[in-house]
């Protein structure tokens, strides 16, 4: 057996497992184990993604079922290791004194099911992945004691709407599919599961739960691959497009922090399947762009959010707290990562902004409006969050409540990569590209990570939307009057 | 020539870089929970502006040796996507800068006040407990400066354009310890956000009707002010006109002005220099640098001509009843302003006005910081002044005064109520959209118990903190 053979994908699932159905009582032994079992997931995890070119030999479950059901592709690659790094990283942000609150068994679990989901291809398996990725949430409600009837309703027509879309063919398939991803996803009107789970479950729990974007996952495996028609597509964009500005706007006006970080996720989830609806190779790579970037700096203005929480308990927008003299470091966290969030120059947002802006512009400029709109308006959203808390008469604590080493290790693993590739975007953007033109010929699941395209985008048989042959005709030949063009900014 | 060309490019990149190294050194400890000392900070900030501040002087003075009034640094492609057969899919990002007329001047007056202000800001926050955060705010307003004002395409600028604003409002929120600048901070943000958004969407309609991002390519190759926009007319107008929108949030145009006396909050070396030189003056530059635009179309140049007569005459009034100095000279400020607005718009007829907005903007810019840094010690000399003379000094009347008795109550109500935009703003913006979105918070949380079965809305856990100990006094600096 060589180092490759080993399978490291099964494995990266099956270390939290293990964890997840094991018992331990004494809350600190359960952490010491959480922890350890997350990293192992998370080096498997990032074995796999090295390794991925590697055919190696087939897993055990391959064996099992005659099939590969965990494959990495340029799609899945940086996302597995992504998702098992933000499970890692809220079980090492942990404090202390949550120990007994935090169910460290469920958090494993979810963590298996959700490195689980992105490595799956075959809808199928996905499906079964995405129906299981709801119980974890559904858990930790029942165990706080709170109503679980909001969560329970749509992720019950969820589930209805993806076996539905499984079961059927063509359009209604496609329809069918289409309600199971904004549903997932949050989508106006169906978006009050995501606030009701930020206000009633714990807050490392329901950040686990959305900021991976399983919605958009569900969008590019089941959705995209099934050749909609032009109107499917145009309507997760439009339902996208209201939910941005609607959800940026009640960010702007929220009074508590959960829901203002509830509808901050859902603006930018939303911003994300924008770019998919418009289905060009450009929105599509500023759209999985932003995915990645936008994952990362959720998870870290979360995990601050989070790290605040736990000192001061459930925080307000009313007043000004003052609270940048208790802890200056979680001050610059969470503008930090808060800015991030936005596409904010020098961060990883920023270029995939762009990219998404220049692709969606292209294709509709009263959406591009809609979404540099959505943009600025989170923007404020965020300066007044960070201003309401932070500044203000100063609050002395009698007790020391600045950051602790561990919080500090977990916001900056996640700042290494915000400023790394806000910096050195090349290869990130690179590889986006490649899984979007993966996507949008057809090749997702069978192309291996790394692997160069020697084909062109050609879009996919079937009736998206109508091609502009005019203006393409014309982008050609600015082309080649004065080379490739360039950007246009984002970033707001 | 080329190898002077090739050593005015080394030290355009030397003076790009400087101000982001200068960012990394002072930010990098500081998040790693160990800043560095007054001195050191002090130290860095000296050299990093001195080797960009020369390096400017060398592209300069190599621009005058070779005659080459265009130099361009490109950086290369910051991210670059390519396919192999369609054209139409291809994407990048050149980092590209410009040494022409106007950016030249304009980055050295960058880095020689910022050099001037940085080095009396040491000695201005000694012992301040936001020394290492006003240092590092302040290294990042240099960065968006520099990277503003040299950009060579319209989404570098755009970077630039927010780095300065993200500065500016950190430090109109530097005395945090009050709720005031607070208030201020985000007020300023708002207008931020509104002019980065219309210079984004300007941006982007530039790339989608020029097809390119590029200065050079969109207003035309010859060097400032000779170039020649591309567009026609009527694209020109609509995009002109929403860079004169990006413009005037920037430099607090009418209707944005209100802004500007609120961000007198921050520390008066920060004031000094962003709102009394460079930052007050960037979207003057934007307007500057798109002259081909104005040039193309006579109603964009109306507009502007309109916009600066009516922001210098509103300065002119409101700042005629002002009571501290910190705002008086901040309106004094606007009406300079207004007056290079109104020069620029005129360059549509008489071009060598531009070059006349061009030298006027420098010359008030050095003027008005030196008025800004003075004003505290001259408080203190008139207070001595008044000590040893034993009365008060002589007060001149204000110019409202000489006004005809049926306006002048109008006009004194008027400017006091600072023309009453604040609340022009707030009463057709900020309060409907407020409204609105509660509204539909209020249902979005109503549809949410519903959902739930109806039960009464969880109680929030909050803990809250004991009562705040009282801010330390005078740390609010005139």
């Amino acid at each position: 057996m060589t180092f490759a053979s080993i399978p490291w994908l099964e494995l990266a699932v099956a270390a939290p497992l293990a964890g997840a159905v094991a018992r331990v009582r004494d809350p600190r032994a359960a952490a010491r184990w959480c922890l350890a079992l997350s990293g192992a997931g998370l080096v498997c995890a990032v074995i796999a993604c090295a390794t991925a070119d590697d055919p190696g030999t087939a897993g055990p479950l391959a064996r099992l079922f005659g099939r590969p059901v965990f494959v990495l592709d340029a799609l899945s690659a940086p996302l597995v290791p992504l998702v098992a790094l933000l499970h890692f990283l809220t079980a090492l942000a942990t404090g202390r004194t949550k120990l007994a609150r935090v169910s460290f068994a469920w958090l494993l679990a979810g963590q298996a099911v959700r490195v689980g989901t992105f490595a799956c291809a075959a809808p199928g398996d996905l499906a079964v992945f995405l129906l299981l990725g709801v119980v974890p949430p559904y858990f930790d409600l029942r165990r706080r004691g709170r109503a679980t009837r909001a969560y329970a309703v749509h992720m019950g027509v969820f589930a209805a709407l993806l076996l539905g879309g499984l079961g059927a063919s063509g359009t209604l398939a496609a329809a069918l599919l289409m309600g199971a991803v904004l549903v997932r996803s949050g989508t106006v009107p169906a978006h009050v599961w995501v606030t009701d789970l930020f206000e009633n479950g714990s807050f490392g729990a329901a950040l686990l739960a959305v900021t991976p974007l399983v919605g958009m996952y569900a969008a590019v495996r089941l959705v995209l691959p099934a050749a909609p028609p032009a109107w499917v597509l145009e309507g997760i964009g439009l339902a996208s497009l209201v939910t941005a500005l609607y959800a940026a706007g009640l960010a702007v006006v929220q009074t508590d922090a959960r829901r203002f970080f509830a509808y901050l996720f859902l603006g930018h989830a939303a911003l994300v399947l924008v770019g998919m609806e418009l289905h060009t190779a450009i929105s599509l790579t500023g759209a999985l762009a932003l995915w990645g970037s936008v994952a990362v700096s959720l998870a870290g203005f979360g995990l601050t959010l989070r790290a605040l929480e736990a000192r001061f308990g459930r925080l307000e927008l009313t007043e000004y707290r003052g609270l940048y003299a208790a802890s200056p470091a979680l001050a610059v966290c969470f503008l930090l990562t808060g800015l991030a969030c936005v596409g904010f120059p020098g961060t990883s947002g920023f270029v995939a902004t762009e990219l998404l802006v220049d692709g969606v512009v292209g294709a509709s400029p009263v959406v591009g409006f809609g979404v540099v709109l959505a943009g600025a308006l989170n923007g404020i959203a965020i300066m007044r969050a960070y201003l309401l808390q932070f500044t203000g008469a100063r609050y002395v604590p009698g007790v020391a409540l600045g950051m602790t080493s561990r919080e500090r290790a977990a916001v900056l693993a996640l700042a290494l990569p915000i400023f790394g590739v806000g910096l050195f975007p090349q290869p990130y953007i690179a590889s986006r590209h490649h899984a979007a033109k993966s996507v949008l010929t057809g090749r997702g699941p069978e192309t291996p990570a790394g692997t160069p395209d020697p084909v062109g985008i050609r879009p996919p048989q079937g009736s998206h939307r109508a091609p502009r042959p005019k203006r393409d005709r014309r982008r050609a030949e600015r082309h080649r009057r004065s080379g490739p063009s360039t950007s246009t900014p984002g970033g707001t | 020539m080329t190898d002077l060309a090739s050593v005015a490019g080394a030290c355009g990149t030397v003076a790009v870089v400087a101000p982001l190294l200068l960012v990394f050194v002072l930010g990098a400890p500081a998040l790693a929970g160990a800043p560095l000392g007054e001195r050191a900070t002090d130290r860095a900030c000296r050299a990093l502006i001195a080797v960009g501040l020369l390096s400017v002087v060398a592209v300069f003075v190599l621009m005058l040796t070779t005659g080459d009034r265009h130099v361009v640094v490109n950086l290369g492609n910051w991210v670059s996507i390519h396919h192999p057969t369609d054209e139409a899919a291809h994407y990048h990002f050149a980092v590209k800068f410009e040494f022409d007329r106007l950016s030249v001047p304009l980055a050295l007056l960058s880095f020689a006040l910022c050099g001037t202000i940085g080095a009396f800001a040491a000695r201005y926050l000694h012992r301040e407990p936001g020394y290492t955060r006003f240092f590092v705010l302040f290294a990042v307003f240099l960065t968006g400066m520099v990277t503003a004002s040299l950009a060579d395409t319209i989404e570098t600028l755009f970077a630039g354009w927010e780095l300065v604003g993200l500065s500016s409002v950190l430090l109109v929120a530097f005395f945090q310890e009050r709720a005031a600048p607070s208030r201020n901070g985000l007020r300023v943000w708002v207008v931020y956000r509104v002019s980065d958004a219309a210079l984004l969407v300007a941006a982007v309609a530039l790339h989608h009707t020029a097809g390119e991002g590029d200065f050079d390519r969109v207003l035309g190759s010859a060097p400032w002010p000779h170039g020649r926009a591309t567009l026609p007319e009527g694209q020109a107008l609509v995009i002109g006109l929403l860079l004169v929108l990006a413009a005037a949030g920037k430099s607090a145009l009418v209707p944005f002005s209100g802004w500007l006396p609120r961000a007198m909050e921050g520390p008066t070396p920060s004031s000094a220099v962003f709102y009394g030189a460079l930052s007050v003056h960037l979207g003057v530059f934007l307007l500057l640098r798109i002259s081909p635009l104005i040039a193309a179309s006579v109603v964009l140049a109306l507009v502007v001509i309109a916009l600066g007569l009516a922001t210098a005459v509103y300065a002119y009034l409101a700042g005629a009843v002002q009571t501290d100095i910190k705002s008086a000279l901040s309106f004094a400020s606007l009406a300079q302003v207004g007056i290079i607005v109104v020069e620029i718009g005129a360059g549509h007829w008489f071009p060598i006005l531009w070059y006349v907005a061009l030298t006027h903007l420098l010359g008030h810019a050095c003027l008005r910081v030196l008025q800004f840094v003075r004003a505290p010690s001259l408080l203190r000399d008139y207070r001595e002044l008044e000590n040893a003379i034993g009365e008060q000094l002589p007060r001149a009347v204000g110019p409202l005064a000489a006004a005809p008795r049926g306006v002048r109550g109008r006009l004194y109500r008027f400017a006091l109520e600072r023309g009453h935009l604040d609340a022009l703003l707030a009463c057709l913006f900020v309060r409907p959209f407020v409204g609105l979105f509660r509204w539909l918070d209020r249902l979005d949380r109503r549809w949410a118990a519903l959902l739930r079965g109806a039960e009464p809305e969880p109680k929030p856990e909050t803990v809250r903190p004991p009562a705040p100990v009282q801010p330390e006094p005078a740390e609010h600096r005139t």
